[in-house]
């Protein structure tokens, strides 16, 4: 996507005024949400640091936490199969479902699975898929993508999702999130009943005992993981932590993160298939279990200066918190990772050559780092990709050569002194009450929104001088 | 944080450095001398002997956060170089430029050691303006801001030109008489780079005549982001609206800050959109505080003066 692009989805997100409104209300509540959940930890910073620390230790040596992980499942039972790339892993997951005969298919929220584009490759494979989280069920209702990692509809105000239920399932209009949630409800109960495969994604992998952790508030992950008889859970490769400590941290810190609760409603451990199909009482869950490691360029990510966004938990604090993603919300990035950790993901993942924007679309306040529970330094990322886009990408000449000429005069204070003097006789001739209005060149970009103040008469170091 | 570090530390400590060594930045030296002079008197009532290191310009912050590294080096060295022959703390009037003395010089010049150590000693002796101010805040006296308190936030000033009295037909109401109610603004680099958070505040509080009154949202950055503003107008502008908007609502007849570059770009904004608000920098406002008499330098008081508020 190029730079212009980039821009013109920006100032349509500016421009869309509902949008503002539904982006408003939800980051201003999760925000003062998940300050409230952390005020609970007696000590916040030391499991923040735990969580950081189980990531970490599982990304220093991740090939060979991958084969034991790989190891540990095998031995529970799951069938293991790994993904290079989105064509792989769809190819795989479109194998097992068609040569085990299945034909519907319930999924869990997954952003894996949105990276991959899941959902088309197994339509085309004659293969019905319902998203069962309610916000990817309106997103998939309303052929949209999701806006943000956690909320995918954060975009949408309830009165714009009641209208969508209306003209997609021949509902009565009703801005009331309860009611909407139970005709979703009814609509899903019938698609799990039908379903012969579940498909969902994976919170976190635990190496030390195989096991696959995955949350959700709705019961829908639960359901989709056990009642089909073919459960495949698709999950990146940086989902490691080494042991069940390290799990137990990094869920007290992502549902504090990412909803501001205590915990998630359901936190599903996955240990493999049900072990015997006539016990009594029958043994819940599928006859299968498959996982699928993905790696889709999160080992070039891990290769770069950027390897510590591979710590990332998907909590999505750092979308809240952000002011870029605060007024345009997550479509504007035109990334399936929106905000800062989407600025960093999606680049060094993709490749910068076409995502080289998305580094650009911040101003470095900090308040993603303040808020990531895992202590990602994402400003020091982002900085690490622009570096990288000023060696390798085309650049617009006119920045590169300003910022050249501007540290040619800076770096000779004479010089800098004589420019200041042309500048007082020719600034005010352009100037209207000591503000200019309009400003050429680069300088363009500034004026379009503030005044831009003339230089000061007297500079400080002449006043200096004066003193002596 | 900053407050580990050995020089914050230790200027709450006795004996209190007696020379300090001032780095204007470029904006305060080309666009807000003002803010430097403030600067100078407060340091000077807290006892302090000012020293201007020769040939400081710019800590080259503007090409470092675009990525231009080998532009940022040609502009750091020398500031770095310069400032390395000096003694004593370093007093930054900026959280920003601060935050790039302390940390991210020393990311710029990672890969050579020889600057990289340079780098660091500087680092080390780097010091925000109001950082020191409240550190050594019970060695000065602050009184009240004049009533009518109105800090030029635009050239001119100094040359009689009515630059910076209200547009016609402006709108807002007056402070009342004696009160000037301020918002503070605390910039992004001072507050997460630095973490400077109360200390501009704790001054702000001990000036008669300054009401603070909160700003919603008060810790989001305002959106100027150095080159972001020029790079990325319609994100900075939207931001900055956000801002304006809030300021606006807070009933504020001035936005006070550390950092000359977010104040440009809101007082730029400010003045955009006809609002009576006005900019100023916490050193304007404290140096406006002060009683017009001082002591001479050579008789400052080293210990607090009897009438001096207590800290
Ligand atoms: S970068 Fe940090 S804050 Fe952002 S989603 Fe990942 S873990 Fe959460």
């Amino acid at each position: 996507m190029s730079d212009s692009l980039f821009r013109a989805r920006v100032r349509a997100a500016l421009a869309d005024e509902t949008l503002h409104v539904a982006l408003g209300r939800a980051t201003a509540q999760l925000q003062a949400r998940r300050a409230t959940a952390f005020a609970s930890l007696q000590d916040p910073a030391a499991v923040r640091a735990r969580a950081r620390a189980g990531k970490l230790a599982a990304l220093r040596t991740l090939d060979l936490q991958l084969e034991e992980f790989e190891r540990r499942l095998v031995a529970n039972g799951i069938t293991v199969h790994w993904a290079r790339d989105a064509e792989e892993a769809c190819a795989t997951i479109v194998a097992i479902a068609t040569s085990r005969g299945c034909r519907r298919a319930v999924k869990g929220k997954s952003m894996a699975s949105e990276e991959i584009e899941l959902n088309a490759a197994l339509e085309a494979a004659g293969v019905e898929v319902v998203e069962s989280d309610l916000g990817e069920y309106v997103v998939q209702l309303d052929r949209d993508r999701p806006s943000h990692i956690i909320l995918p509809i954060l975009h949408r105000t309830r009165e714009q999702v009641g209208r969508i239920f209306e003209r997609e399932l021949g509902v009565d209009w009703t801005p009331d999130p309860a009611a909407l949630a139970r005709i979703a409800r009814e609509r899903l109960r019938e698609r799990f009943l039908a379903a012969d495969l579940g498909i969902t994604g994976a919170n976190f992998g635990v190496v030390e005992t195989g096991t696959l952790c995955i949350v959700s508030n709705e019961g829908n992950v639960r359901m989709s993981s056990s009642l089909p008889r073919v459960h495949v859970a698709l999950l990146g490769i940086d989902k490691l932590v080494p042991t069940q400590d390290d799990l137990d941290a990094a869920l007290q810190v992502l549902a504090r993160s990412a909803t501001g609760q205590q915990s998630t409603v359901y936190v599903s451990l996955v240990n493999g298939p049900r072990r015997r199909a006539d016990a009594t009482p029958p043994e819940e869950g599928p006859d299968e279990v498959h996982v699928v490691l993905l790696d889709h360029g999160r080992t070039r990510t891990l290769a770069g200066e950027t390897a510590e966004m591979l710590a990332c938990i998907r909590c999505g604090a750092c979308l809240n918190a952000c002011p870029v993603f605060q007024q345009v919300g997550g479509h504007a990035y035109g990334s399936i990772y929106p905000g800062p950790m989407g600025s960093v993901l999606t680049p060094t993942m993709r490749g910068l050559a076409d995502h080289a924007e998305l580094p650009q679309a911040s101003s470095l306040c900090g308040a993603c780092k303040e808020a990531c529970p895992v202590g990602i330094d994402l400003p020091r990322l982002l900085l690490a990709l622009r570096r990288a886009t000023v060696a390798e990408q085309p650049i617009a000449p006119t920045l590169r050569l300003a910022l050249r000429a501007w540290a040619f005069v800076m770096a000779r204070p004479r010089l800098l002194r004589l420019l200041r003097r042309v500048a007082r006789v020719v600034a005010p001739h352009l100037a209207r009450r000591g503000w200019l209005r309009r400003a050429p060149g680069l300088l363009s970009g500034w004026t379009a929104h503030r005044d831009l103040p003339l230089p000061a008469a007297q500079s400080f170091d002449e006043w200096w001088a004066t003193r002596r | 944080m900053s407050a580990e570090r050995p020089l914050a530390g230790d200027l709450a400590r006795e004996p209190r450095p007696r020379v300090v060594q001032l780095f204007p930045t470029c904006l305060v030296n080309e666009l807000v001398p003002e803010v430097g002079r403030a600067a100078v008197e407060l340091l000077e009532r807290a006892g302090v002997a000012v020293e201007l290191p020769a040939g400081l310009a710019c800590c080259g912050q503007p090409a470092w956060n675009a990525g231009f590294v080998a532009e940022a080096k040609a502009v750091a060295r020398g500031t770095i170089e310069r400032l390395a022959a000096t003694q004593g703390p370093i007093v930054v009037p900026s959280g920003s430029c601060g935050d790039m003395l302390v940390h991210q010089m020393l990311e710029l010049f990672r890969d050579e050691p020889r600057l990289a150590a340079t780098a660091r000693v500087v680092a080390s002796r780097v010091v925000e303006l109001t950082q020191f101010l409240a550190a050594v805040a019970g060695t000065f006296h602050l009184a009240a801001v004049p009533g009518s308190f109105r800090p030029a936030v635009s050239r001119g000033a100094d040359a009689g030109v009515d630059g910076n009295s209200p547009a016609p037909g402006e709108t807002g109401t007056s402070p009342p008489p004696g009160r000037t109610r301020v918002a503070y603004h605390p910039s992004c680099h001072l507050v997460r780079g630095l973490g400077v958070g109360g200390e501009p505040v704790e001054l702000l509080r001990r000036v008669a005549g300054v009401e603070l009154v909160p700003l919603e949202k008060s810790e989001e950055c305002c959106g100027f982001g150095g080159l972001f503003s020029v790079k990325q107008p319609e994100l900075s502008g939207a931001m900055l609206d956000a801002k304006c908007r809030a300021l606006e609502a807070s009933g504020a007849d001035v936005v006070a800050s550390c950092d000359s570059g977010c104040l440009l770009h809101l007082a730029g904004g400010l003045a955009r959109r006809g609002s009576s608000i006005r900019t100023c920098h916490v050193a304007e406002l404290l140096a406006a505080a002060l009683p017009s008499a001082p002591p001479p330098l050579s008789q400052a008081p080293a210990s607090p003066p009897a009438a001096a508020p207590p800290p």
